[in-house]
C-alpha cells in the first residue's frame, strides 16, 4: 500500500472509531437516562435495570479503542513514522491513551460510572483532531527524526492519559463531597463509588504514573542533548513539564509525609492536572520556544 | 511562636534550620520553585531570545525597565529564583543527610521487639498448630521470603520492605547530585556559535566565535584545539509542505590541528564529538556571493556575505558594507531562493531551496556610522547619515552600475550555524537522573510491613504495613495456611 492510502485508511479508522464511540455514548447514556424508577413518592436509581446498556456502552468502548488504535497505526504507516508529528497525531494518540487507561482501570477498578464522562472527553478531543487540528501525513522535521521521539513522546502521551483520569476522579470527588455535605447522594450519584474510593483511586493513578512523567521527562532532556546541544534549556515547554512534575511531587508528598486527604488533596491534584493542560494547549499553539511542532 | 522562649544567638539558628529543614518549608519551597519559573515562560528570555527581548523594550520602554530591575528577561539566573532553588537545596540536604545516617544504622540494627499485645495490630489470627513447631515452622517460611527476622524465646518478629526508605533516600540524594551537575556545567562550561560559509575553515580558538560564554572556572586556553572546515551543506525539503526533512552537513577535521584530517557528517540529532565537547548543528541559510568595483572598475570587495532568515521559505536580509570607498557605500539587500511576487507581499521565497535565486539590492552612499566606536550588526545598515542611490534586482550574473560603481550578483553558498558546547557535568546529571527513577519506583512500589508470630498459650499472628497499604491480610493468611499444612505433616 502507498503513503497516501495509509493515511486514507487511518482517516476511516478514527471516523470509524468515532462512531463506535457515539454509540458507547448513547448506550452509557441508556444506562443512567433509564435506571430511573419512582418508588412511591422517591425517584431511585436502578442500575441492575440497565446493567446491559452498561455491558453494551464497554463492549463499544473496547471496539472504538481497538480502532482508533488501528487508526493511529496507519497514520504511522503512512508517513513512515510514529505517529507523534504535530498536533492532530498527539491528540489522536493521546485520546488513545486516555479510553485504554480507562480500560484499564475498569478491569482493575471496575470504574464502569466513569463511562460517560470519559466517552464524552474522547469524542471531544477526537472532535477537535480531525476538524481543527488536522493536517496531512508529511514526513517529519530534522530535528524530530530520532529513536527519542518515539521514548519520550509515548511517555509523555501515556501519563497524560492517567493524569487526567485522575483528574477526572479528583472531580468527581468533589462534586460528590458538596452533595454529600448538602445531604443524601441524589440517586442518580449512589452508583459512584464511596468518597473514600475515589480518593484513593486518584492518588494510586498519580503515585502509578509519576515515574513514568519523571522518565518522559528526562527521556526529553537526553534527547534535547543531542538535538539542541543542552539538557536543559528552560523552554517554555520544558518549563511547564517542569512545574506539572513539581505540582505532582508536591501532591505525593502532601498525601504520603503530611497525611492530606479528601478535598485539598483532590483540588492539588486538578491544580496539577490543570499544569499539564495548559502545557499541552497554550504552550502547543500560541507559546514560543523549540517545542512549537503543533503544524498550525 | 506563641510562646517560643527568648533564644540566645544559636538557639536561634537552631530553630532557624529545623523551620528550613521541616517537611513543611521543604514543600512550600517546591511549589514556590514552580511558581517563579512561571514567568520565564511568558516574557522572553535574554538566555534564549535576546532578539525577542530587545523587541519587548522598543515596544514598552517604561514597563521593560522595570520589568528588566526585577530580572524578568533573566528569570533562570535572576538572584530570587537562585534564592529559592539554594533555599531548597540547603532544605532538603538538611532533610535527607540525616534520615540516611539513621536509615543506616535501622539497616544494622535488629527489628523491633514483638508488641505486648497483638491483638491491638491488623490482620490479628489464631493458628491451631502445634506450639513448639510453629516459631521453626514461622522463621522458615519468613525467611524464604527475605524478611528480616528477630527471634525471641517465644516469638518472632519480621519486617520487610526496607528499600522502600531506601529507594525515597536515593531519589532526593540523586536529585542533589542533579543540582551539583547543573552547578558543576555552569563553573566549568564552555558555549559558543559560529557562522561558517561552506568551503571556510573554523579554528577552535576564542576569536573564532561569533559569540561565547565560559563558566566561572574555566579558562580560555582549555578550548579542545581542533579545526573544522566545511566542505558541503545539504538541505533537502518536502515539495508539498516547504518543511525541511533533512540536513546533512560534511566537514573535515583536524584534531587536534596539523593531525591528519578526518571526513565526518553532522545531522540535527547526532552532533561531532571531541572528548567532552560537542558540535551541533543548529540554523542555516544562505550568503549570496557579490563583487564591488569602484567607478575605475578595481575590485574593492569580493566574497560572500552572510544574510539571516525572516521566514520558513528562506528570504533572507543582510547588508554590505564598504567603509573603504569613497564616499562610503552601503547595500541593504534581500535574497529570495525561489523567486515569487505578489502585490502585497512584492518579492518574496516561495521555496527554501536555491531553484530561481534573485538578489534585491538597494544602495545607499556617505557615513556608515562605523567610526564612532558604537557596536553596529553587520545584518542592518544605519542609513540615517545615508542617501538612497537606488533599487536593483539581479540575476546571477547580472550587474547593477549604482552610479559610484558596480555590484555583481556572482552567486550563493550556503552557511551552517554551528553550536560548539562543552558540560563537563552533564554525565553526573544523566546518573542522577537514572538513579532517581530507580530510587523512586523502588519507593512507590514496595511495600513496608511487618509480621509478628507469639507463641502464649496459643500461637497468634498478626501484622502492620506502613500506610496502610493493602496486601498484608493475604500474606499473613500464607503464613497461616502454611504453618497448618506444617501441622499436618
Amino acid at each position: 500500500m502507498t503513503s497516501t492510502n495509509y493515511a486514507y485508511l487511518s482517516n476511516y479508522f478514527i471516523y470509524s472509531s468515532m462512531a463506535v464511540y457515539t454509540i458507547a455514548f448513547f448506550a452509557h447514556a441508556v444506562e443512567v437516562a433509564f435506571s430511573l424508577r419512582n418508588v412511591g413518592e422517591d425517584t431511585k436509581f436502578d442500575f441492575n435495570r440497565t446493567k446491559k446498556s452498561g455491558r453494551i456502552g464497554s463492549a463499544m468502548m473496547i471496539l472504538a479503542t481497538l480502532l482508533l488504535f488501528a487508526g493511529v497505526i496507519a497514520r504511522g504507516l503512512s508517513a513512515h513514522r510514529v505517529p507523534w508529528g504535530n498536533m492532530y497525531e498527539f491528540s489522536i494518540t493521546g485520546a488513545l491513551a486516555f479510553s485504554a487507561a480507562y480500560l484499564f482501570a475498569l478491569w482493575k477498578f471496575k470504574v464502569r460510572w466513569l463511562g460517560l464522562p470519559v466517552v464524552i472527553a474522547v469524542l471531544l478531543t477526537l472532535g477537535t483532531a480531525i476538524t481543527i487540528l488536522y493536517r496531512p501525513s508529511a514526513p517529519l522535521v530534522p530535528a524530530l527524526k530520532s529513536t527519542w521521539l518515539a521514548i519520550h513522546v509515548s511517555a509523555a502521551i501515556v501519563s497524560g492519559g492517567v493524569f487526567l483520569l485522575a483528574n477526572c476522579v479528583a472531580a468527581t470527588y468533589l462534586y460528590l463531597d458538596n452533595m454529600e455535605r448538602k445531604g443524601p447522594r441524589k440517586p442518580w450519584a449512589t452508583r459512584l463509588p464511596s468518597l473514600d474510593v475515589l480518593d484513593q483511586l486518584s492518588y494510586r493513578l498519580v503515585a502509578f504514573v509519576f515515574p513514568l512523567w519523571t522518565f518522559a521527562v528526562i527521556a526529553g532532556a537526553i534527547w534535547a542533548e543531542s538535538a539542541w546541544g543542552r539538557y536543559w534549556g528552560w523552554d517554555p515547554k520544558e518549563t511547564w513539564a517542569f512545574i506539572t512534575w513539581v505540582a505532582y511531587a508536591a501532591y505525593l508528598h502532601a498525601r504520603v509525609t503530611i497525611g492530606w486527604r479528601g478535598r485539598r488533596a483532590a483540588w492539588l491534584c486538578l491544580f496539577a492536572g490543570s499544569t499539564f493542560l495548559f502545557n499541552y494547549v497554550y504552550v502547543n499553539i500560541w507559546g514560543s520556544g523549540r517545542h512549537t511542532y503543533s503544524g498550525l | 511562636m506563641s510562646t517560643a522562649p527568648e533564644l540566645d544567638a544559636s538557639g536561634t539558628l537552631r530553630w532557624m534550620w529545623r523551620q528550613l529543614t521541616s517537611m513543611r518549608t521543604a514543600l512550600l519551597l517546591l511549589l514556590l520553585l514552580g511558581f517563579a519559573s512561571v514567568p520565564g515562560s511568558i516574557f522572553p528570555q535574554r538566555s534564549q531570545n535576546p532578539m525577542k527581548v530587545r523587541e519587548y523594550f522598543t515596544a514598552n520602554p517604561a514597563l521593560s525597565q522595570w520589568m528588566d530591575r526585577l530580572r524578568l528577561f533573566d528569570v533562570y539566573s535572576s538572584p530570587w529564583f537562585s534564592a529559592i532553588y539554594l533555599l531548597l537545596f540547603i532544605s532538603l540536604i538538611g532533610c535527607v543527610l540525616p534520615r540516611t545516617l539513621e536509615h543506616f544504622k535501622a539497616a544494622r540494627a535488629q527489628p523491633p521487639l514483638t508488641p505486648r499485645f497483638l491483638d491491638r495490630m491488623d490482620s490479628f489470627t489464631e493458628v491451631d498448630v502445634n506450639q513448639k513447631l510453629a516459631l521453626d515452622l514461622a522463621e522458615k517460611w519468613l525467611r524464604k521470603k527475605r524478611f528480616r527476622i528477630r527471634r525471641e524465646e517465644n516469638s518472632i518478629s519480621a519486617e520487610k520492605g526496607f528499600s522502600r526508605e531506601s529507594g525515597n533516600l536515593l531519589f532526593h540524594l540523586s536529585l542533589i547530585l542533579i543540582l551539583v551537575a547543573v552547578a558543576v556545567g555552569g563553573l566549568f562550561g564552555m558555549k559558543g556559535e559560529a557562522i561558517l560559509n561552506v568551503g571556510e575553515r573554523f579554528i577552535n580558538a576564542p576569536t573564532s566565535y561569533d559569540n561565547l560564554s565560559f563558566g566561572k572556572f574555566q579558562k580560555e586556553n582549555t578550548l579542545t584545539p581542533f579545526s573544522l572546515t566545511v566542505k558541503k551543506f545539504k538541505a533537502t525539503y518536502n515539495v508539498q509542505t516547504n518543511a525541511p526533512s533533512d540536513y546533512l552537513l560534511n566537514v573535515s577535521t583536524e584534531n587536534p590541528v596539523g593531525n591528519k584530517s578526518v571526513d565526518s557528517a553532522i545531522r540535527v540529532n547526532s552532533p561531532l564529538t571531541f572528548g567532552s565537547t560537542k558540535i551541533y548543528l543548529q540554523a542555516n541559510g544562505y550568503s549570496p556571493v557579490v563583487t564591488v568595483r569602484d567607478k575605475s572598475g578595481v575590485i574593492t570587495f569580493k566574497g560572500p556575505v552572510i544574510f539571516l532568515p525572516q521566514d520558513g521559505n528562506l528570504t533572507s536580509t543582510g547588508a554590505i558594507k564598504l567603509p573603504d570607498m569613497n564616499p562610503q557605500i552601503g547595500f541593504v539587500g534581500s535574497f529570495v531562493p525561489t523567486y515569487s511576487r505578489s502585490s502585497t507581499r512584492g518579492a518574496f521565497s516561495a521555496f527554501p531551496e536555491a531553484l530561481d535565486p534573485r538578489l534585491l539590492l538597494s544602495a545607499w552612499s556617505g557615513n556608515l556610522g562605523l567610526d564612532n566606536g558604537e557596536p553596529q550588526s553587520v545584518y542592518r545598515l544605519d542609513t540615517s547619515r545615508m542617501t538612497k542611490l537606488g533599487l536593483k534586482q539581479l540575476k546571477i550574473g547580472e550587474s547593477y552600475n549604482f552610479g559610484e560603481g558596480s555590484i555583481t550578483f556572482d552567486g550563493y553558498r550556503s552557511w551552517v550555524n554551528l553550536q560548539i558546547v562543552d558540560d563537563p557535568g552533564k554525565m553526573y546529571a544523566l546518573v542522577g537522573a537514572i538513579l532517581a527513577i530507580l530510587g523512586l519506583l523502588l519507593s512507590l512500589f514496595t511495600r513496608q510491613r511487618r509480621i509478628w508470630v507469639k507463641v502464649d498459650g496459643a500461637v497468634t499472628l498478626a501484622g502492620l504495613a506502613k500506610n496502610g497499604l493493602p496486601g498484608l491480610a493475604e500474606e499473613i493468611n500464607l503464613l497461616k495456611s502454611e504453618l497448618e499444612k506444617g501441622r499436618n505433616a
